[in-house]
């Protein structure tokens, strides 16, 4: 949140900090895929597994 | 901290997706399942309509709409979907997919709302995870279902890809919007979440082709709509909620 871009100084709580980041990045990248496969895929099984909750989560759907 | 996201995200989906689909049985679902009645029974578009699979429609003149269950298996039996591809089978399979897809959604929106708190400088706990969860709520329900409201199966709607693109692009821009909005104190932000916040609204949603009518009746479509709300608007709250929780305890620097 804090694009303190200026502060490069390899202080280790600056390191664990932007380690921190990254990892959350990751770690949101990952939910968006499952959300995407589940609720986005077009793949016709995935869409009538997942039917009800497409509906339901008002994902646009078929 | 991605373990610690992890870790707290897939107890937290796992919770959430059981007691989402628990609502959704007794809300959405009976009003998918008797809108698919219509769709199956209703007047057929004839492009897609295979005829075998109207058949049984034509064949029990005393078509029910309250489905009782001979016609459930009659229905079960046609195929319910779109006469395309395997479908679960309605009943306890159906029902075992819907708790896999609200199980695997918590985890995969849970993993989103955990990640972003824990990038800010918020305190975790019940009620800060509470309150990214109602701005969840905000961007991936209420924003986009101002354009594409939530919609029983036979209801006309334009091509799928513009409306996927469309309902992505309204969450996103609605998500950075109240994210302006809560981390940034200057004027600028909030003009700046103003115009995110309206403009896929301005743009407008893909319309479905005019003057073809739903399948459902709109009382039906009425209810569906408010049904899906409250019940997102719950597995919002407690996403958020159990999120900020589990956060707070997981977390290495807490």
């Amino acid at each position: 949140m804090q694009n303190q871009t200026a502060e490069k100084a390899a202080k280790p709580a600056v390191t664990s900090k932007t380690s921190n980041l990254v990892q959350s990045a990751m770690a949101a990248c990952l939910g968006v895929f499952v959300i995407g496969f589940v609720g986005f895929s077009h793949l016709e099984v995935v869409h009538n597994a997942a039917h009800d909750v497409r509906h339901a989560n008002a994902f646009p759907c078929h | 901290m991605f373990r610690s996201i992890v870790f707290s995200a897939v107890p937290v989906g796992i919770i959430t997706g059981i007691a989402i689909t628990l609502m959704q049985m007794v809300g959405t679902e009976p009003l998918i399942l008797k809108a698919e009645t219509y769709e199956d029974a209703g007047p057929a578009v004839p492009e897609s309509a295979a005829p075998a699979e109207h058949s049984h429609a034509a064949a029990t003149p005393a078509h029910d709409h309250a489905m009782p269950e001979t016609e459930a298996e009659a229905h079960d039996a046609a195929g319910h979907d779109h006469g395309e591809g395997w479908a679960p089978a309605d009943g306890f399979e159906r029902t075992v997919y819907t708790l896999g897809a609200n199980v695997l959604t918590a985890i995969g929106y849970s993993l989103v709302l955990t990640a972003l708190l824990s990038m800010t400088s918020f305190t975790f706990g019940w009620r800060t995870g509470l309150f990214f969860g109602i701005g969840g709520f905000a961007s991936v329900m209420l924003a986009p279902m101002v354009g594409l409201p939530p919609e029983l199966p036979g209801s006309p709607a334009a091509e799928l890809a513009a409306r996927q693109t469309w309902w992505i692009a309204t969450a996103v821009a609605t998500a950075a919007g109240i994210g302006l909005l809560v981390l940034r104190r200057e004027a600028w932000a909030a003009v700046l979440a103003v115009i995110l916040i309206a403009a896929p609204h301005v743009v407008g949603a893909p319309l479905p082709p005019a003057g073809v009518e739903p399948l459902a009746p709109l009382e039906l479509e009425r209810r569906f709509v408010v049904v899906a709300t409250v019940t997102s608007f719950v597995f919002w709250a407690l996403l958020g909620a159990l999120s900020g929780t589990f956060l707070k305890r997981l977390s290495p620097s807490a």
